[in-house]
């Protein structure tokens, strides 16, 4: 056993850490929030710049071979700030799926431009019918002369509406939930028959809609074998749901530490609230669940790059379970020990309550994880 | 025992759907199940329509224009109101100031007063926190010096709801700083359009603006204004208060939202079948449908006591907490229900006249920003940790 970073991890950490304290300060964080694109391509700029894009590819694609202990260091450090810019998105969940799925070609068409951040992905898998079933897919591709024709709708699609490539999963054949027969498409947003609308999500970052109608793709834009694509998109989403336990992460330390200031600070009753009971007690529970909060982001990363299997879907399932459980007591209790100004967009913590509520709304909430465990667990 | 309505009572609720079936407009309906924040318009038609028929004051005695209803009926007609989607009152004036000025005010304060509320030609707002005196409410400093017939005001006052709706606002100010806090406060009337006073808005989480900084900068208020004795202020607030905290349980509210969150989880599907299906969720829902249920009966009990002409104490502490609880877990799970489609924040949708093509459903708009503005419930009218202190100390004598 060893719960210390490296070295190497620890001078991440610190790199990272620097970085969003020195970029993203609230104010600046609300002003990237109101801009055109919604995030700092400034921001984006320097993660690229320092290699931070490149941390999570293998070091034969051009990338820092990191694992996904040092992407929990770096999401935890972007949770700290709240930062809007698609890292997990982009760079964990899409860049994994290229790099597991994509053949020499694609690689090299466009692996290098991910690596280096130059080129955005986003990950559109949720449908107005799934809830979080990556299985239920009824988006459709028809096989055509040098390609696919691909229909349908995708909801939600997280990571920046400005992504340069979006991975689309459509069914290729099968019937709408089953497990077989989903492939995964690289699509140019710019193709004729694309149609997304763009919106900012409640808790900061932007999404989009999908409308696909008879959009052509052609043969060499599909990633892996046709129709074998849920495999990777679980595995993946695994890694994905890893780096957003870390994201939580760091958004709740921030949280503890600004109402714990906070109960040390404000007077009623001629005297710091922090001396009522009441909200010590309140204060310890925050400290219990981020704790363990702590231990399950810890967990997921350290099983997430590990050849799939039911030990390790279990762990993650279980860690995405609990730390959304523990990032929704957080909140909302950091917002209730505050009182009105814990209500306010002019303070960051509201933002971070939304954050760390809405995080549950990506890779399924609680009771989503609640029942996959309860499918998964070892009953003798 | 018997936990039914009479049967004079049952009639009277009947009365009472069938109006608000016949008269609540539509567009004020969907506003309010979908969870949108009304707009000053919206809120005065359907005071005007309540007060056409008589039933807006339902609390005031009759001979100001109340209904003179007994505390079983004005449970009945709120509750009512309430589960049929009818919009909350704005309760400032007619539920809190007005109940005050009744008990407390001069004929002539009266009569100048309470006809307007009526009428729906005053909105008031409250002005009772300040940024030091949130739950130590006695511990604000606003300032009001005797300078002749009027009082000069100078200070602050935070978190005013829909105070850029009001022109009036009634505010507890410090007239006496030697005296123990409580006994140097008065309850002053004030005109919003005074010069001096000027309002900030506060954007809240959700986006809203809702509530206020209102800046007091040598605003004159003629000593009339003034409720009841001077320093005596503690006494009006301390009776208002507990106007404030009776019906705050929403049971109806809860209801109607209750009704409505089974609706959007028999239309949401997962695994190809309606959410309401799903066992988990059910049980999640079941559950607070029993809550509710304990809630509505604690409340009757508390009623007919009332009706029996005791006066209710620290258990409206009890239904406020729980109320509230309620009110928050139904806005989480419908939040829940939406899945990936609670996350996105249009704007646009949000608005009540909003008449576009909704991006998924027009129940997945608001649900997610209510959930955050819920957090108020727990927050606002004597926080839940406050109320516990009170039921500790009133009931349990500890
Ligand atoms: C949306 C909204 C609308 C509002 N509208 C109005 C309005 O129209 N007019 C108006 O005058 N006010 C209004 N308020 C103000 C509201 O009444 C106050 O927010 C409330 O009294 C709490 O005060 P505070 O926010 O200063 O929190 P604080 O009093 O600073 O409380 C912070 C935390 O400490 C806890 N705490 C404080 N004292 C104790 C204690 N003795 N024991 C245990 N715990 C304690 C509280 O419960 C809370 O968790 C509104 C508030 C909100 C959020």
């Amino acid at each position: 056993m060893d719960f210390n970073l490296t070295e190497e991890q620890q001078m991440l950490q610190d790199t990272v850490a620097r970085l969003v304290r020195e970029q993203y300060g609230f104010e600046a964080r609300e002003g990237f929030y109101r801009s055109e694109v919604g995030f700092s391509t400034a921001f984006w700029q320097q993660l690229s710049e320092l290699g931070l894009t490149a941390v999570p590819f293998d070091e034969a694609l051009g990338g820092f071979g990191g694992g996904c202990v040092d992407n929990l260091v770096i999401m935890t450090e972007l949770g700290r700030g709240l930062c809007l810019e698609p890292f997990l998105h982009s760079q964990i969940f899409g860049g994994g799926l290229l790099q597991q799925l994509a053949n020499p070609d694609q690689q090299q068409t466009l692996l290098p431009q991910v690596v280096s951040g130059e080129l955005q992905l986003a990950v559109a898998f949720e449908e107005p019918q799934s809830h979080y079933r990556l299985n239920d897919v009824a988006c459709r591709a028809e096989a055509v002369e040098g390609g696919w024709r691909i229909s349908g709708r995708k909801s939600v699609v997280i990571g920046g509406d400005s992504a340069d490539r979006i991975l689309v999963s459509a069914r290729t054949f099968g019937e709408q939930r089953d497990d077989s027969g989903i492939s995964l498409f690289v699509l140019d947003p710019a193709a004729e028959g694309v149609s997304r609308s763009g919106y900012p999500c409640i808790d900061g970052p932007r999404a989009f809609d999908l409308l696909l109608e008879k959009v052509f793709v052609p043969s060499g834009a599909m990633l892996g074998e046709e129709g074998q694509a849920l495999g990777a998109l679980r595995y993946q989403q695994g890694r994905a749901i890893a780096a957003q336990c870390a994201e939580a992460l760091g958004s709740m330390e921030e949280v503890f530490s600004l109402t714990l200031d906070y109960l040390k600070t404000r007077k009623q009753f001629g005297r710091p609230i922090g001396e009522f009971q009441v909200l010590q007690h309140r204060m310890a529970d925050i400290c219990s669940e981020l704790e363990q909060a702590r231990s399950m982001a810890i967990m997921a990363a350290c099983v997430a790059d590990e050849p799939d299997s039911d030990d390790r879907s279990r762990r993650l399932t279980a860690a995405k379970y609990i730390v959304a459980r523990a990032a929704r007591f957080v909140a909302e209790q950091a917002i209730q020990l505050h009182g009105g100004i814990g209500m306010t967009w002019e303070y960051s913590l509201s933002h971070h309550a939304k954050r760390l509520v809405m995080l549950s709304h990506q890779f399924g909430d609680d009771d989503h994880h609640l029942g996959v465990y309860a499918q998964l667990m070892q009953t003798a | 025992m018997n936990i039914r309505y009479t049967a004079d009572e049952l009639a009277f609720r009947d009365e009472v759907r069938a109006f608000v079936r016949q008269s609540l407009p539509a567009d004020i309906a969907t506003s309010v199940r979908l969870g949108k924040h009304l707009n000053k318009e919206q809120h005065q038609r359907w005071q005007r329509i309540l007060s056409t028929k008589g039933w807006y004051a339902a609390n005031w005695p009759v001979e100001h224009g109340g209904t003179g209803w007994t505390v079983v009926q004005k449970h009945i007609f709120q509750e009512e109101c309430a589960a049929l989607g009818a919009p909350r009152l704005i309760s400032f004036g007619v539920n809190m100031v007005a109940p005050v000025i009744i008990k407390f005010g001069t004929e002539q304060q009266k009569a100048c007063y309470l006809p307007r509320i009526l009428s729906g030609e005053d909105w008031w707002c409250q002005g009772y926190s300040e940024p030091g005196a949130g739950s130590d409410l006695a511990s604000l400093k606003t300032r009001a010096v005797r300078d002749g017939e009027h009082y000069v005001v100078n200070g602050q006052k935070t978190w005013t709801t829909l105070g850029q709706y009001a022109n009036r606002i009634f505010c507890l100010v410090r007239t006496d700083t030697d005296a123990r806090p409580q006994q140097g406060i008065s309850f002053l009337l004030i005109d919003m359009d005074s010069p001096g006073i000027s309002v900030r808005p506060i954007i809240t989480l959700d986006g809203e603006h809702e509530v206020n900084e209102v800046f007091f900068d040598n605003v004159r208020v003629p000593v009339q204004n003034r409720i009841g004795e001077e320093n005596r202020g503690w006494t009006c607030a301390k009776y208002l208060l507990t106007h404030e905290r009776t019906g705050q349980a929403g049971i109806g509210t809860s209801k109607a939202a209750l009704a409505h969150l089974k609706q959007v989880a028999a239309q949401e599907t997962c695994d190809g079948r309606p959410l309401i299906e799903d066992p988990l969720l059910r049980a999640q829902i079941a559950d607070i449908e029993m809550q509710l249920m304990a809630i509505e009966m604690s409340t009757l009990r508390i009623l007919a006591a009332a009706q029996a002409g005791g006066v209710p104490g620290a258990e409206s502490s009890i239904l406020k907490i729980k109320g509230s609880e309620i009110r928050q877990a139904i806005s989480h799970l419908m939040r829940k229900v939406l899945g990936p489609h609670a996350l996105p924040f249009v704007e646009a949708e949000l608005n009540p006249a909003f008449a576009g093509e909704p991006r998924h459903a027009d129940y997945s708009s608001a649900p997610a920003s209510e959930y955050f503005n819920l957090r108020k419930l727990s927050i606002y009218g004597g926080s839940n940790e406050i109320q516990k202190n009170i039921i500790a100390k009133m009931m349990l004598e500890l």
